[in-house]
């Protein structure tokens, strides 16, 4: 009987109002990568958006992984059903940028009517998602960077101090350390790497504020050049070739799966990776203790830069009606809150993207009782990016990657000698980039 | 005279052949013909602007140096994978004609690795010999002493995919040579075998001739097969290293089109990719089926 009552007034209601406010919510399309684990927080995290209010209803779905997020993204656009919140992964920055298919979303929240104070965003975060001017192209949501692993359980038999988690060792330091594991049997191996060319070129080069390409890497102009063939680079693959030699380092595959598994399996005691790893290491270690400290720096450089991202932001997509526009505005604006950004750290270890939400954690304790996940952050913190260490924006970088890659592993394997290693990988990186540049002149 | 069936109406024959022709003209015609006027394009994946370039594609293709050497990759890499993989189908196939016992369950258990998908072969073999955690590759180190590390050296990343890939296809193999065995006439055999041919002999004078068409068509199938279906072994194994030393053409087609949005060369690639297997293709019905004999 009552709820015939309710229904009754529901409608005379919605006869008596303006069609706005009782038609069909707006649906907000976001296609998205994040599976499994980090699959369920996005659905939460959507969940409490489409139940805080009742104009707009954001619809997520998983396309896959990145590749297949974004092969997903350009199929709609040319067939004219995209959806209107694309997650690309960092190296498709520069090709979303050029693509004429977005919506830049410092426009979007402006036009939405919010005045987003961008200076309280973490700005080694945002300046990687910047125009030249310094506009912000697209939304940062999963941001990592990477830091240092160690087993503490060799360390202690090897009678090595614990590192600092704020104060970053040099690499000479590393080099006597992991001398001192090898020497005394304690480590098969000293240090292995995940992603090699994110990890020892890309923030090598922005820790050290060495461009890794021309044009202040690449945000100037499309007629970038890759840099990184430059006496610091190769002095430091040459110092890891030779490393390679008494077993100071050693190469454990491109990706993280295998250097990770020779952490894990306790045949390296060093491990650079994603603050992402902390999660997996923390599901995976039984037998040892380790913790976390920053990337090693050279001795002369005596103030490091930050440390620069990885991962992915969202993009907004043309072709939309004002109204939807709105809705993904709030919901952006939404995701930002303090509320959402915590959540999302704590459930998933990718940074918080506003110092609202860093400070509100910091408060509450939480790196005090989590300081493993202060590393990271603290890394990116500790100086103002400069123009070289903001971030890379270069076409065909999924390629350029590639191509390091390549390069790098002839270097371990001894086919060739950093400084040829080098050289060619600018040469070849060069040629991808002129294509690059060719299709968007 | 022979009989001939004729039909009546001059329609009818088209209108029969009409299906066939439309599922080819969708599925390998039009999308055949969009790659071949892509690859003269540079274009934005989202295709907002698109620059017609002639053979701009083309000839960034084969001014690199990596390009070329990923077709001699791609051939020393087929021709290894269809060797193995056809010498060991025949030789088992031959054991398993022979067998007394069982002989239906021993037949079926060398087919399933068939069944197996190629990235799943890949992974099995990937835990036998990877350097830190493979059975058979800690085996190798330990006793034999050798440096095996298929994650750094590229003739042993290259022994790895080829094992990888020959293991699945042995079993397509032993199939259609089982089958070839199975309808040479026994009476043949035996009468070599009165007359005093050894086994060895038997087979190179009468089995084997017997089952050149049996080659033939393997040794077509088994080139198209590693040029284009060993991609997952590629990309659960290897990714192409270390060092490019595995990246095969059809890989590198996904790298730089599906991964790196590089629409025009990718697209470059798959029509010098088609041209590669026409060629070899038509290689081998010029040469090789000549000397195959079809009956006996």
């Amino acid at each position: 009987m009552k709820l015939k009552h309710l229904v009754v007034i529901a409608v005379g209601i919605c006869l008596a109002l303006p069609a706005a406010v009782c038609a069909e919510p707006v649906t907000i399309n976001w296609w998205h990568a994040m599976r499994s684990a980090r699959g369920k927080v996005v659905d939460t995290m959507i969940k409490s958006f489409n139940d805080s209010q009742s104009e707009y209803v954001v619809v997520g779905t998983n396309k896959g992984n990145y590749d297949e997020v974004m092969n997903a993204g350009v199929a709609a656009f040319r067939a004219k059903k995209q959806p209107h919140i694309l997650q690309v992964f960092e190296v498709g920055t520069q090709t979303m940028m050029q693509s004429g298919a977005i919506y830049p979303v410092h426009e979007l929240m402006l036009k939405a009517g919010y005045d987003i104070d961008w200076s309280n965003y973490l700005q080694a975060v945002l300046s990687y998602y910047m125009d030249a001017d310094g506009n912000l192209m697209s939304m940062p949501f999963n941001s990592s960077t990477p830091i240092m692993y160690y087993n503490v359980s060799m360390f202690e038999k090897a009678g090595i101090e614990p590192l600092s988690k704020t104060e970053a060792i040099t690499w000479d330091k590393l080099g006597e350390i992991t001398k001192k594991l090898v020497d005394a049997g304690i480590a098969p191996a000293g240090m292995v790497t995940a992603w090699q060319s994110w990890t020892q070129i890309e923030n090598y080069s922005a820790i050290h504020n060495t461009p890794f390409a021309s044009k202040a890497n690449g945000y100037e102009g499309l007629d970038t050049e890759l840099m990184i063939n430059n006496p610091l680079v190769i002095s430091h693959i040459e110092r890891l070739k030779t490393w390679t030699e008494d077993k100071r380092f050693m190469y454990g595959g491109q990706k993280y799966q295998g250097p990770k598994a020779e952490f894990i399996a306790q045949n390296a005691a060093v491990y650079i990776d994603s603050v992402s790893g902390i999660a997996k290491l923390k599901k995976a270690v039984k037998d040892f203790k380790w913790d976390a400290a920053p990337l090693p720096v050279e001795a002369s450089m005596k103030k490091p830069q930050n440390s620069i991202i990885g991962g992915a932001s969202l993009w907004i997509l043309n072709g939309h009606s004002e109204k939807e526009y709105k809705g993904v505005a709030a919901f952006l604006k939404f995701l930002s809150s303090n509320e959402m950004q915590s959540y999302w750290h704590k459930e998933t270890g990718y940074f918080p993207i506003t110092m609202n939400a860093y400070n509100d954690l910091k408060a509450k304790g939480y790196f005090k009782e989590n300081p493993l996940q202060a590393v990271g952050i603290d890394q990116l913190n500790r100086a103002v990016p400069t123009k070289i260490s903001r971030g890379l924006r270069l076409g065909y970088f999924v390629q350029i990657r590639n191509i390091i890659n390549e390069e790098l592993e002839l270097v371990w394997n001894g086919k060739k000698t950093p400084k040829e290693a080098l050289d060619n990988a600018v040469k070849r990186s060069n040629v991808q980039l002129r294509t690059f540049e060719k299709t968007y002149k | 005279m022979i009989k001939r069936s004729t039909f009546k109406s001059g329609y009818l024959p088209y209108l029969l052949i009409l299906p066939q022709i439309l599922v080819t003209l969708t599925f390998f015609y039009w999308p055949a013909l969009q790659g071949l006027s892509q690859s003269f394009f540079l274009s934005d994946p989202f295709g907002r602007s698109s620059k017609f370039v002639w053979f701009y594609n083309y000839i960034e293709l084969f001014t690199d140096p990596l390009y070329l050497k990923s077709i001699v990759t791609t051939i020393t890499f087929s021709i290894a994978v269809a060797t193995v993989s056809i010498t060991l189908g025949l030789f088992i196939a031959t054991m398993a004609n022979r067998a007394l016992r069982a002989t239906a369950l021993v037949r079926t258990l060398l087919i399933w690795p068939y069944a197996v998908a190629p990235a799943i072969s890949g992974i099995l073999w990937l835990f036998l010999l990877h350097p830190s955690y493979g059975i058979v590759a800690l085996t190798i180190n330990n006793w034999f002493g050798t440096e095996w590390n298929p994650v750094l050296y590229g003739k042993d990343a290259m022994i790895m995919i080829t094992m990888a890939s020959s293991w699945k296809q042995i079993s397509y193999n032993f199939v259609f040579f089982m089958a070839g065995l199975q309808a040479i006439p026994r009476s043949l055999i035996e009468a070599a075998a009165i007359d005093g041919a050894s086994p060895f002999k038997r087979f190179w004078a009468i089995t084997f001739p017997l089952l050149t068409p049996t080659f033939f068509f393997l040794s077509v199938m088994n080139i198209i097969y590693s040029f284009f279906e060993t991609f997952g072994v590629i990309h659960t194994v290897t990714q192409g290293g270390p060092g490019g030393s595995t990246n095969i053409l059809v890989y590198k087609v996904y790298q730089d089109g599906f991964v790196g949005l590089n629409l025009g060369s990718s697209a470059a690639q798959s029509v010098v990719l088609m041209s590669l297997i026409i060629l070899i293709t038509f290689l081998q019905f010029r040469y090789v089926e000549k000397k195959v004999q079809y009956t006996g």
